[in-house]
């Protein structure tokens, strides 16, 4: 069952990627995603589980393997109140769905660590299997939805390269 | 009347009455890259869609990240990079010549009314001359260059009204560290930020391009600047080619502009920002008796002619103190020869300077003198996130290269006003 990661405070994307394995492969990358603000994340990370941050989530530079090992891991969606810019559009490219969450909500107590979740991209919601709370995320425009069930830009492309190809 | 950031998306577009929030495709001017995110990380993606790029006069290639070369792992990038560069007949390389973000308009690239994104989160640095630019990843990267085009969605424009002039030894990086701890890091959100008023217009090119440059810290896409005619002699100067209607992006301010911070020059000091975010900023004599180990100038935010000629000023027939190290990797090597011609160089030497290569370095954490373990660094450039210039014990105090070198000279962190006779 998805669990629930609740990140606090800012989490920039030197302690997404650290800059001191930005040369090694993802994989190795990827093992360090977050330990020097949860050692044991990389390690205990779990296909499906979503990540919810702080306000601001993903800001810093413009390495896209921020998200990229989000995504490698298995994550199935960040959620925040805010995204820095260039995360939040590199998390698309890549097809990591990325919902904004009302700030409101932010402190409902069930939205806890480890908490069994479900998320659900159509909606988009995010549902706590605990006591069966249903937290409501901001709506994306239909262009954004389109590229991340592509599963990102680079396939969207391939797509539209293929249809284009085939009227020629 | 519209905002600078909607005429800008309108012209790349061909869109008119664009409201915020819309969606568009944008045609791109001018896409720039460097080693690092670039070659190396978009040639095997364009393989996968087997598309060449889509316009070889339109990229720009800098190297300026792993400059030196420090083992083989770098050194096998650069040679990606070349080949890249090579097999895609793309002219505009600038191998080891400085910072890409200087660089590029340094020889005539940016121009008023581009449509241009960079591989690197500083490129709202471009807007400083009146083009829309901002920061990409390599991924919708290579995505620009096998279409020439790429999605946006139209921002909603934050004015920065600076008023008065600056004082004596104040700077854009002070306006930008005073920006930073008013509205925040993720003040932006990634709007597009534009800087108007009496004391922005009084700001030489590479002032502006300062603060530009640092709107990525304040969270926002672009950080636009409407041209004028310091911006035309700069363009012109470079090179580069000015638009007829250039004029026509001589916009300031719009009435649907609701969001607007104003400041006043004439009573800003001297900022530093304490580890480890440029929000955590306060006047310079807030810090004095902290001490530190390096002083760093360095990055396309803190080492271009302008910060180098500020530090020299207050260098000038002084010694840095006994016990710290001051470190200068100027920002191009253009902006390097002509600090040399102007002695610039000589009496940072003489004061007790070290010189790097002009490139990113200790600012990206990358070579060997990146800062050591518990290494405390006062430094011009635009980010101290934790462990950014090198090990995870380091930390970072940023300010301006008057403030970093009045720092140098005392050993604690100063108020360069203090140091300086006048
Ligand atoms: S000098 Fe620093 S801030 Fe500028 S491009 Fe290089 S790493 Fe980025």
């Amino acid at each position: 069952m998805p669990r629930l990661w609740r990140l606090e405070g800012t989490i920039d994307t030197d302690v997404l990627a650290p800059g001191f394995y930005m040369k090694s492969p993802l994989p190795e990358l990827a093992d360090h995603c977050l330990e020097a603000v949860c050692p044991d994340f990389a390690r205990t990370v779990r296909k499906g589980d979503v990540l919810l941050s702080d306000a601001n989530m993903g800001v810093g530079s413009s390495r896209e393997q921020a998200a990229e090992v989000l995504k490698y891991l298995g994550i199935s969606a960040v959620i925040a109140p805010s995204f820095a810019g260039i995360f939040y559009r590199n998390a698309i490219n890549l097809g990591l769905p990325v919902f904004t969450i009302d700030e409101s909500f932010m402190r409902t107590p069930s939205l806890a660590n480890g908490a069994r979740v479900k998320f659900n991209f159509d909606a988009p919601e995010l549902l706590i299997l605990d006591n069966a709370t249903c937290i409501k995320l901001i709506p994306i425009p239909d262009f954004l939805k389109e590229l991340i069930l592509d599963g990102g830009l680079v396939p969207h492309l391939e797509k539209r390269f293929l249809q284009e190809g085939s009227h020629s | 009347m519209i905002t600078l950031a909607k005429k800008l998306l309108s012209d790349a577009s061909g869109k008119a009455n664009l409201d915020v929030g819309d969606i568009v495709i944008c045609n791109v001017d001018l896409a720039m890259i460097h080693d690092s995110g670039g070659p190396r990380r978009v040639k095997p993606i364009l393989e996968r869609l087997k598309r060449n790029v889509w316009n070889k006069k339109k990229i720009v290639v800098v190297t300026d990240h792993y400059v030196p070369v420090e083992n083989d792992e770098t050194r096998a990038i650069q040679a990606l990079t070349k080949k890249w560069v090579k097999d895609n007949e793309i002219d505009n390389f600038y191998d080891e010549q400085g910072i890409c973000h200087i660089v590029l308009p340094e020889r005539g690239h940016l121009t008023p009314g581009l449509f241009c994104v960079g591989g690197d989160s500083h490129s709202p640095t471009g807007g400083a001359f009146g083009a829309y630019m901002f920061g990409i990843g390599a991924t919708e990267m290579a995505g620009v260059l096998a279409t020439g085009s790429i999605w946006i969605q139209t921002p909603e424009t934050i004015l920065m009204l600076w008023q008065n002039q600056l004082r004596k030894y104040v700077t854009a990086k002070d306006m930008m560290l005073a920006m930073c701890r008013k509205i925040g890091m993720g003040g932006g959100r990634y709007q597009a930020i534009q800087f108007a008023g009496e004391t922005i217009r009084n700001l030489p090119m590479q002032e502006r391009m300062t603060l530009s440059n640092m709107a990525a810290e304040l969270g926002a896409q672009a950080g636009l600047i409407a041209p004028d005619e310091t911006t035309i002699a700069y363009v012109e100067a470079a090179g580069g080619q000015v638009p007829i209607n250039w004029r026509d992006f001589q916009i300031e301010t719009a009435e649907e502009t609701s969001n607007i911070t104003q400041f006043d020059a004439a009573n800003l000091s001297p900022q530093i920002a304490a580890p480890h975010s440029p929000e955590n900023s306060d006047n310079a004599c807030e810090f004095r008796d902290t001490a530190f180990d390096v002083a760093y100038i360095g990055a396309c935010t803190g080492a271009k002619y302008i910060d180098l000629l500020a530090a020299a000023d207050v260098l000038k027939g002084k010694r840095i103190a006994k016990g710290v190290i001051l470190k200068v990797a100027p920002a191009s090597l253009r902006d390097q020869h002509r600090a040399a011609e102007d002695g610039i160089m000589q009496i940072l030497e003489d004061a007790g300077a070290d010189f790097l290569a002009n490139s990113c370095g200790i600012c990206a954490g990358y070579g060997e003198d990146r800062l050591a373990d518990g290494q405390v660094c006062i430094s011009s450039t635009a980010r101290n996130f934790k462990g950014r210039m090198g090990a995870q014990s380091s930390s970072v105090y940023l300010a301006s290269p008057y403030t970093v070198a009045a720092s140098a000279v005392t050993g604690m962190l100063t108020d360069p006003r203090l140091v300086m006779e006048d």
